[in-house]
């Protein structure tokens, strides 16, 4: 399984990271690398292997429903790169 | 003052010897006189370290004192400490103060440690010989021309040139004994769950894990004593009574089995490293412990494995670093998508978003199941290959890397390349085991790192098996001329 330049763009797209065609052309070839690298578990037999996904087989842990942070929302906000009255400027969204 | 354990660093305090003003202004006039070549630290700063090393000297002339009470720590750049600048080696971080603390900064804190500054690292911890740092790469002080390792390399470098006693690091695939076992340092990788990841800025959460990088065992057990224990903050933290990680240093290692995986003895391993290794396996033997010839059937899967799960995880945590709340934002865009878009592309360098590309891939509808549970399963596999053999042995004993500190340079035009540094460390992080490495001798004037795999939760016992070699050999105790 290799990558063509098309799907790396794809790829980028989805993972909001701007690439010019040369950056995706010398990207490729790495990226073919890397996953040539992982396909050697394709040809392992994994059937019936419950997956892991953590290496400790626990359930997530419940707090109580209480306030447990004080309110330091002009800490936060003081080193955002834009912010007015209390809130996160972005560009506009909705027409 | 600065060859001293940590635990006589404690007592010169403690006696008034020496004050910790004195002892931390012995290592920043250090740092100031080495850090421009060696680059082991991102930021300094003086007046905070001072005002800090004041306030432990109140606390030692009232008698209130903790083992750290006084002593100066080098924190990775990747712990969030707050009003201090914490970059991860990134340029998406160059401009963010911290405006909390990671709860192991926290609990240095409440020690009466001093934060003696942020040590340089690979960008968002994604490397394996720190040259993806924004901050430029660091120099190893046994060789300039060569790596530290990574991703800890700024804090091996900083210990090892003594430009602080001891430092922390964290490990997701080996990179706190990588980097140890190239600078000839004694690092230590806890459970997963036993060192809080909360201000930690996450890399893979489910294989993340800070630990004490420092000169000895005993310096190693003193700083786990007070990195561990339970926090509520982080999900995953394990709630587990504490323990004093120290308490079996000196017991005997008569009747000890070590474990020998036969997959770690085989090629791919430079023969210098192999013949210390060997060298380290007779002094064991000396000490009274047997071999036991095991098997990890499925470790050669494990680069193969980590590379799915930990660029998966990666792409799905760096999402959040979007030109918005904090960090880094683009000059010029035209809308949101281009906002977020240019800002990531100028934000981080290329091989994270080589990681964050790799992980988007596998996580995309169509391949999911071909490589990111087929990932998960081997991991279990993996895991399972750990269990069967802690039922014939009682550590695991391997090289931490297959060579010796490399060339810089060498391997970073080609990633795979750089991947296989880590081929002896991986597995331990998809298990979730503790693992060590240790001083063992040199290669050609370079050093070669010894890893000591433990069961789950046997951190004492590794810190026992490495402080007993440490008592016996002193390559531990070797430095760099500077």
């Amino acid at each position: 399984m290799s990558l063509s330049l098309e799907q790396v763009h794809r790829i980028a797209h989805l993972a909001r990271i701007a690439v010019s065609d040369a950056e995706a052309q010398s990207t490729l070839g790495q990226l073919n690398d890397i996953l040539g690298l992982i396909e050697q578990m394709q040809a392992v037999d994994t059937a019936g292997v419950e997956p892991m996904a953590h290496a400790q087989d626990l359930s997530q842990r419940l707090r109580d429903d209480a306030v447990s942070e004080a309110d330091r929302r002009a800490d936060y906000q003081a080193i955002s790169p834009d912010v007015e009255a209390g809130l996160f400027l972005v560009p506009k969204v909705i027409e | 003052m600065i060859e001293s354990s940590l635990k006589k660093m404690a007592a010169a305090l403690a006696a008034k010897q020496i004050s910790s003003v004195e002892l931390t202004q012995l290592y920043l006039d250090r740092i100031a006189a080495h850090n421009p070549e060696i680059n082991a630290y991102i930021t300094v700063d003086a007046d905070k370290s001072l005002a800090q090393a004041r306030a432990a000297d109140a606390r030692l002339a009232k008698g209130d004192f903790s083992p750290l009470t006084g002593i100066p720590i080098a924190q990775k750049d990747i712990f969030c400490a707050q009003g201090w600048r914490t970059t991860c080696g990134s340029k998406m971080l160059d401009n963010f103060v911290s405006p909390y603390d990671a709860t192991v900064i926290e609990r240095f804190n409440a020690a009466g440690a001093i934060n003696l500054g942020k040590t340089n690292m690979d960008e968002f911890a994604m490397g394996s010989s720190n040259e993806t740092s924004y901050y430029g790469g660091v120099k190893n002080p046994w060789d300039r021309n060569r790596v530290p390792g990574g991703s800890s390399g700024g804090s091996a470098a900083a210990v090892a040139a003594r430009l602080a006693p001891a430092a922390t690091g964290t490990d997701t695939g080996g990179s706190i004994r990588q980097p140890a076992a190239l600078c000839n340092l004694t690092g230590l990788k806890p459970t997963y769950g036993v060192v809080s990841r909360y201000g930690m800025i996450a890399f893979a959460s489910s294989l993340d894990q800070g630990g004490p990088m420092a000169r000895s065992a005993e310096d190693c057990a003193l700083l786990l004593n007070t990195m561990a224990g339970f926090d509520p903050r982080d999900s995953t933290s394990l709630d587990r009574p504490a323990e004093d990680y120290a308490r079996d240093l000196d017991k005997p290692l008569a009747g000890l089995r070590i474990g020998l995986p036969k997959e770690f003895f085989g090629d791919g391993c430079e023969p210098g490293v192999m013949a210390a290794v060997q060298a380290a396996i007779a002094e064991y033997k000396k000490l009274g412990a047997e071999t036991v010839d095991i098997s990890l059937p499925n470790s050669h899967l494990s680069v193969p494995a980590y590379y799915v799960i930990a660029p998966a995880e990666a792409s799905s945590n760096l999402s959040r670093f979007d030109g918005v709340r904090y960090g880094y934002r683009a000059p010029d865009y035209s809308d949101l998508n281009d906002m977020y878009s240019k800002t990531r592309a100028q934000g981080f360098g290329a091989e994270v978003k080589r990681r964050i590309l790799i992980g988007t891939y596998v996580l995309s509808h169509g391949y999911y199941d071909a490589y990111y549970l087929q990932a998960q399963r081997i991991r279990r596999m993996i895991a399972d290959d750990f269990v069967a053999a802690f039922r014939q042995c009682d550590v695991i004993l391997s090289p931490t890397s297959p060579c010796t500190a490399f060339k810089t340079g060498e391997k970073a035009a080609d990633p795979v390349q750089m991947y296989l540094s880590d081929i002896y460390t991986i597995a331990v992080n998809l298990a979730g085991l503790p693992g060590m490495s240790i001083p063992c001798g040199f290669a050609d004037s370079l050093p070669v790192g010894l890893q000591l795999i433990g069961n789950y939760f046997d951190e004492a016992r590794l810190l026992n098996v490495a402080h007993r070699y440490q008592q016996a050999t002193d390559w531990h105790r070797r430095a760099p001329q500077l």
